[in-house]
């Protein structure tokens, strides 16, 4: 029997990029003889999001307040765990995450049996790189998980991820919700889940504008020093 | 009974008078009531007993009275607003899960809505 994928789309006011990348999704076949299902989960959009998105055959989820990317992703798990999906994929709205490269995602989670898969820019130089001061913070971030997982995982901050069963079962009880990207790893590491990356290629964004700009990247530095650090000492239930 | 020992304990006597209206209307929870009237009991306390911070300062040591009420009160002022971000933290995680639980109920709602018609 086949198994199903949710593709979890976060979005907060995604309305200029969203058609583009639901309807890349609509053409999109997967490996494996996945069945594909599409979730929107507008994070309290203040334009359009959730009408656009209605437009199209994706489920669309509106949350009655705005909880940030993690609340808006866990919200995502907890519908692929309610409704039992074999696999969850986190892909953004704004389009900076191909739709053709979900395969590679899977492909790699069927070949390695990871039960998390990052999709990452950075693997292989293609594609968009990001800026120099992010790549530093992103460099960074590739220390402390070392330090704190054991692993290499070089593009932490990267929200192209594939979700399996157990990893599904972990983000929904236990998310973080602002950055939850680098601190999610150092949760499901200690779950003592398999964490391998795949590189894909990524596109700059095509509209709506980074969650971590100006002097909030030296707050997104800090504040998730200090969660990935807490998440490392904290007992896991 | 000194000027400012009557004026303290009339002070006293009103701000929990305003505390137990705010309990009694609903508007403040008891357990954060404590803390409150806890407070005033002790000012009470040094009211009537206009010696008791000279006898206090010298139990603990310090050197002018004065200095003991600013430390004490601060100390505990600290620890009431770490008490306070405890319970906001609180609410932000329930708060979500109310917002989580409520999307998805809707979403299931509306399926059946449309599966019916």
């Amino acid at each position: 029997m086949p198994g199903k994928v949710l593709i979890v789309i976060p979005c907060y006011n995604e309305e200029a990029s969203l058609p583009s990348v639901l309807n890349e999704l609509q053409q999109t076949t997967l490996p494996g003889g996945y069945q594909l299902s599409v979730l929107v989960v507008n994070d309290c959009s203040k334009d359009s999001t959730s009408a656009v998105a209605r437009k199209s055959q994706a489920t669309v989820i509106d949350l009655p307040v705005n909880l940030g990317i993690g609340g808006a992703v866990q919200t995502g798990i907890l519908y692929a765990r309610d409704n039992g999906f074999d696999i969850a994929i986190q892909l953004d709205g704004d389009g900076q995450h191909p739709p053709k490269e979900l395969a590679k995602l899977i492909s790699f989670h069927l070949e390695t049996g990871a039960n998390v898969v990052i999709g990452s820019r950075f693997l292989e130089k293609e594609g968009f790189q990001s800026s120099f001061a992010r790549r530093m913070g992103i460099k960074y971030f590739h220390f402390l998980n070392r330090i704190m997982t054991g692993l290499s995982i070089y593009d932490s901050t990267s929200g192209f991820r594939l979700f399996d069963r157990s990893a599904i079962k972990i983000a929904a009880a236990n998310y973080p919700d602002e950055y939850p990207e680098p601190e999610s790893l150092v949760v499901f590491s200690k779950s003592g889940l398999k964490i391998a990356e795949v590189a894909v290629v990524m596109s700059a964004r095509q509209g709506g504008q980074s969650s971590i700009r100006h002097f909030g990247s030296l707050y997104y530095c800090i504040k998730v020093s200090l969660a990935m650090l807490f998440s490392f000492i904290r007992k896991t239930s | 009974m000194a000027k400012i020992q009557i004026i303290t304990i009339v002070a006293n006597v009103l701000f929990v008078l305003y505390i137990s209206r705010l309990i009694i209307k609903g508007k403040l929870r008891e357990e954060y009531a404590i803390v409150w009237v806890v407070c005033t009991a002790i000012l009470m306390l040094f009211s009537f007993w206009r010696n008791g911070l000279e006898v206090m300062a010298r139990l603990t040591g310090v050197y002018e009275a004065p200095n003991l009420v600013f430390t004490g009160f601060i100390f505990a002022i600290l620890i009431y607003l770490l008490h306070l971000s405890v319970v906001a933290s609180k609410l932000h995680n329930d708060n979500k899960k109310l917002a989580q639980e409520i999307s998805l109920l809707k979403e299931q709602f509306d399926k059946h809505l449309n599966k019916n018609q």
